[in-house]
């Protein structure tokens, strides 16, 4: 079985968000990488499926030189080669459809993304990614289990959980579920080291009709003073809550 | 040309978001100068319930097939009827059928739209980046325009109109995906949809202690929702995870019961419209993104605050 799991690299979780002078774009100074946290359940997920069924796993980013890295990092957690588009992500289409053209090339059984990419937070990728390939498409998923050229796949749906079964080649999409936390892989010398020696290979992109342009961005607007009330006069919390904020 | 908008409807009722996304086609319609014509799949509600926020047409696809949901099929029902600037909501299933849609009509998609258009031509929106530490405003090139919009963000406005209503079959081509089974949480309140939450985290101490969490969120008529800790642990169900790796929120009242405030918790949590913070530790640090915050311990505050609550509602 052949695993392509769709990588992207996003600022870490706990950096502050700022943006040039000008606000036409994301400042990436000082910004650590890393492999967007969505992502590195379904990463996981193929690596144990690379472990419990002889899959290989190649992860695939459309990024510039810089999601190098994390890539590496994707490498040391344990995929065995990597195919990196050598453009700046502009809008999730061509993403998608870089993607799609890596996917045609390699013939994957199974494609796994993260539900959301925390930078640009489009949940698109995967779902175009689908509809370009004409596969069946599976998102928000919470847990996977393959059977030869069959998948079982728990799914969140409004208002419950879903379990559908799906005949491979199809393009999954997930989040924690897919593993657990506690299953993450924190890689180890061994997999660093071997990691350097993996295959990357570079790819030119193709793709310029580009849809969707930002304009400018702006910072969450930070909130007034907090007010505080003590704890012996919840009243007052309730009176303010009905009166002043109006929410209850 | 009409404004098209998705309404999505859950065993036939139409669902808040779909409302919302009315209200929200309804604000880009006269921007546009135009109308709006909603598009629903196998509806059970009346028409009525969209003309009520300015569809002045509705459009129920029937189809036996389509029972069960199904991003694809749904996305080719959708394809066939609309045309131009098309508006839906972000929720679960919505944010599946949006993509395809654009891929068919190659046309721009902007997700996560909070508000309505900057302008039409060419269509300018501001939409939540970085999960929700910034906004963008994006730009869509030409005038097929796939919107997604953030749920509880631009709200649910009425605004009577009268309307038509059509119905057509549809048809539809399999693509491989079974339903085995489902497991609905029924009578709980959607946390994406809910007008109040109340979130709880690490600070509980024990999954035991849950019950007065759900008593407060049941007197204010709340949904439920926890820290990533809590669910990581499984003392709650990692559907209630909320913020940056978990569900964004945009409720009305969020109420933040011994929950630190990290970054990444907040993230998913702060177009929150107003935030109230109870936590033991004054320097906590989301008491700097609360609106109103009680330090103390949850232990006592939580019912003392529930019987408040009962008695006001009483009244
Ligand atoms: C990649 C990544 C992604 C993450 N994504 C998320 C995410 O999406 N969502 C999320 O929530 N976290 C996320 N986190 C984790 C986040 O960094 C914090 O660790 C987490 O939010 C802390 O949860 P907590 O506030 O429940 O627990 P703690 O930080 O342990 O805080 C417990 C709080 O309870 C208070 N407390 C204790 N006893 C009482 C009492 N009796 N009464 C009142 N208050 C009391 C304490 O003062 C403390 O402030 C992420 C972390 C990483 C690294
Ligand atoms: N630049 C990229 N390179 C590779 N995969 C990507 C890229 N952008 C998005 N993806 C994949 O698509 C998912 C959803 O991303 P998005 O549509 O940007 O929210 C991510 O979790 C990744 O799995």
């Amino acid at each position: 079985m052949k695993i392509l799991v769709c990588i992207s690299s996003v600022p870490d979780t706990t950096s502050k968000i700022n943006f040039t002078a000008d606000k036409s774009a994301f400042d990436k100074t000082g910004i650590q990488w890393v492999i967007n946290p969505l992502d590195e359940f379904a990463l996981t997920k193929a690596v144990k499926l690379q472990e419990s069924q002889g899959a290989s796993v190649t992860i695939v980013t459309v990024g510039d030189a810089g999601a190098e890295a994390v890539m590496r990092k994707a490498l040391a957690i344990g995929a065995n080669d990597a195919v990196r588009i050598n453009t700046e992500p502009k809008d999730s289409l061509t993403v998608a459809k870089e993607i799609a053209k890596v996917a045609q090339e390699g013939g994957y059984d199974l494609i796994l993304c993260g539900k959301e990419s925390l930078d640009y937070n489009g949940g698109a990728v995967p779902a175009m990614l689908a509809q370009l390939l004409n596969q069946p498409f599976i998102n928000a998923s919470v847990g996977l289990e393959v059977n030869g050229s069959e998948a079982t796949v728990v799914r969140e749906i409004e208002g419950g959980k879903e379990t559908v079964s799906v005949k491979l080649p199809a393009v999954i999409a997930g989040q924690k579920g897919l593993v657990e936390e506690k299953d993450l892989i924190i890689p180890n010398m061994r997999g660093i080291m071997t990691a350097r020696t993996k295959t990357l290979t570079v790819k030119e992109p193709s793709e310029t009709d580009v849809k969707v342009k930002a304009v400018s961005f702006d910072s969450v607007p930070a909130r007034a003073q907090v007010k505080l009330v003590s704890a012996d006069n919840l009243d007052e919390l309730v009176r303010l809550l009905h009166e002043e904020a109006k929410v209850i | 040309m009409s404004i098209f908008v998705y309404t999505e409807n859950i065993n036939g009722s139409y669902k808040k978001a779909a409302f919302e996304a009315v209200s929200y086609a309804k604000a880009v319609a006269d921007q546009s100068g135009t109308d709006v014509v909603a598009v629903s799949i196998n509806p059970a509600d009346s028409a009525e319930n969209l003309y009520k926020y300015g569809a002045s047409k509705v459009i129920s696809l029937k189809s036996e097939a389509l029972k069960n949901f199904n991003a694809k099929a749904y996305a080719e029902a959708l394809s066939s009827v609309v045309d131009g600037v098309v508006v839906l909501p972000h929720s679960t299933e919505a944010s599946s059928i949006a993509p395809m849609l654009a891929v068919t009509k190659n046309a721009a998609l902007i997700t996560n739209a909070v508000a309505s258009p900057e302008s039409v031509s060419p269509f300018q929106v501001k939409r939540k980046a970085f999960s929700g530490k910034a906004f963008m405003l994006a730009e869509a090139a030409g005038n097929q325009v796939i919107i997604t919009v953030s749920q509880n963000s631009f709200g649910v406005k009425e605004n009577q109109i009268s309307g038509t209503e059509e119905t057509k079959e549809v048809s539809f081509s399999a693509d491989g995906i079974t339903v085995v089974s489902q497991e609905k949480t029924s009578g709980k309140l959607d946390l994406k949809e809910a007008e109040i939450v109340v979130s709880a985290g690490r600070g509980m101490k024990g999954p035991e202690n849950w019950g007065m969490v759900e008593d407060l969120a049941n007197t204010l008529g709340a949904a439920t929702a926890c820290s990533k800790p809590v669910s990581d642990i499984g003392w709650r169900p990692h559907s209630e995870h909320v913020g940056q790796t978990g569900k964004a929120i945009a409720p009305n009242l969020y109420v933040a019961v011994g929950i630190s405030g990290a970054i990444q918790h907040l993230a998913g949590v702060n177009s929150s419209k107003t935030i109230v913070v109870i936590n033991n530790d004054a320097e906590a640090p989301f008491f700097k993104s609360a609106d109103y915050g009680v330090v103390g311990d949850a232990f006592q505050i939580i019912p003392a605050l529930t019987e408040k609550i009962k008695a006001l509602k009483g009244h």
